[in-house]
């Protein structure tokens, strides 16, 4: 047990009007670990992930209850600053969003609404994240290039570095790889691993075979219920301590 | 669900029994031969080993197949791995019948000592321990696997008594010292191969549970 997590979810539910999407759940999420979070589509899997920054509070009707502590402090307490846990906490989707800028301005809109002027300086955080993620050898050359004209591998690093230049503590990450080929994909994987050492990530993955690759911890969900959690040997290995957990990752149900 | 993987386990299941039959029989002929000084049956075990590592190749290739295709995980990886060790004990023992079988050859228009009932009890425990140790696995018997290891005590008692019987054998003067060498090589292949398929029904183990192979002795 982990006696100091960066995120501790305790007793927490999530509903959407009066339909129940999460429960009961209880999960603790160390500082510099790779946790993914997996299950069938419909488990509660992305509200989680949109909970731990209160972005799905952008839903109508969404309602929170129990607690979600970022360093331990309650997330969803009256003196939470959502702009500044959102920029604490930043998300990266499994579609890329890039804004039709370039690739340049993408990643320094951030710092920019946050005060940044200095050009020296958002030069510096720019080339930075871009390194950051894997993406700086690529677009060294042409970083006044519209983003949207990036290969959809390319946009998805720039979606990450753009999360990057904002210096978050966690980083999100939706099913980042869903449309992506082999190459991309190990990139991003490759820059998760090396930049776990700076954050705490936490991942939906897109299959069973990326959370067994890059995940330190992983956890199955199933219809808003936590089923099992373990390190990455104990659920992928090892004999799974609900038969549930070796039927859906073994692929005999779902 | 997985209808392709479910088809792929079953053949790796079937091409295991096969394996494991053929061992098995190789075994049980070694020990005729031996006994009724069959050289010719001698010669079949050690050509027929071929066909054995054959096997063992079509094995490996399909579970490398089902590595590439299936990207296994938990139990299926654990099945799959296991599988993989397996095979290698399984040629092993194979070996082992064809090492006998060449003593066989070579002690043949010999006189063979009367009283070394033990060596064919050897080949008897030994041939249960594969046939049960692939059982085990087949089947996903795990009290049947753990047996088998516990059955292992039984073949190496019998090898104390083979090697106690052949020192009091060169004590009378009734056995020349290279038919006592060759008669303590065969019993050591017969415990060899009670170890081997300890291997095996440890690996049953090991794929049923998850508990590894090489814990315990990792801690001492």
């Amino acid at each position: 047990m982990d006696r100091n997590p960066k995120i501790s979810i305790r007793d927490f539910n999530f509903f959407f009007d009066k339909k129940q999407v999460i429960f009961d759940l209880n999960l603790d999420i160390s500082k510099n670990e790779i946790f993914a979070v997996f299950g069938p589509a419909g488990s509660g899997i992305t509200t989680l992930l949109r909970a731990l920054n209160r972005l799905v509070e952008m839903t109508s009707d969404a309602k929170a209850q129990g607690e979600i502590l970022l360093d331990g402090k309650s997330i969803y307490s009256e003196n939470m600053n959502v702009t500044d846990l959102r920029r604490k906490v930043g998300m990266v989707f499994d579609v890329p969003t890039p804004l039709p800028i370039s690739i340049f301005e993408n990643i320094v809109y951030g710092p920019r609404l946050s005060g940044i002027r200095n050009k020296s300086e958002l030069n510096d955080i720019a080339e930075k994240a871009l390194r950051e993620a894997a993406l700086w050898d690529d677009v060294k050359d042409r970083l006044n290039i519209a983003a949207m004209s990036l290969s959809g591998g390319q946009q998805q690093r720039l979606c990450i570095a753009r999360v990057l230049a904002l210096k978050p503590e966690v980083v999100l990450l939706d099913r980042p790889c869903s449309g992506l080929d082999p190459i991309s994909t190990a990139k991003i994987e490759e820059s998760l691993i090396q930049l776990k050492k700076q954050f705490t990530i936490i991942i939906a993955p897109h299959n069973i075979q990326q959370a067994a690759r890059i995940s330190d911890r992983a956890a199955f969900m199933l219809l808003g219920h936590l089923i099992e959690e373990g390190t990455n040997e104990d659920i992928f290995v090892k004999a799974n301590k609900d038969s549930r957990t070796n039927d859906y990752i073994t692929g005999r149900f779902g | 669900m997985r209808l392709k993987f479910d088809e792929q386990l079953d053949q790796l299941n079937n091409l295991l029994i096969e394996m494991g039959g053929m061992v098995e029989k190789a075994i049980a002929d070694a020990i005729k031969a031996l006994i009724e000084q069959d050289v010719e049956l001698a010669r079949t075990i050690i050509k027929a080993d071929d066909d054995i590592d054959l096997k063992e190749q079509e094995i490996e290739d399909l579970c490398l197949k089902i590595i590439l295709q299936q990207q296994p995980v938990a139990k299926d990886l654990r099945l799959v791995s296991s599988v993989l060790k397996m095979v290698t004990d399984i040629e092993r023992i194979g070996d082992h019948a064809t090492d006998i079988s060449e003593i066989t050859v070579f002690l043949a228009n010999t006189q063979h000592p009367d009283d070394l009932e033990h060596i064919p009890q050897m080949a008897e425990a030994t041939i249960k321990m594969v046939g049960k140790s692939i059982e085990a696995f087949v089947k996903k018997d795990l009290v049947l696997a753990k047996e088998v290891i516990a059955y292992d005590d039984v073949v190496d008692d019998l090898f104390d008594v083979v090697k106690y019987e052949i020192i009091e054998m060169i004590k009378k003067d009734s056995l020349s010292g290279d038919q006592a060498i060759d008669f303590i090589m065969i019993a050591k292949y017969f415990e060899r191969i009670g170890d081997h398929a300890t291997n095996i029904a440890e690996w049953v183990v090991f794929s049923l549970t998850g508990k590894g192979k090489h814990k315990d002795h990792q801690k001492k």
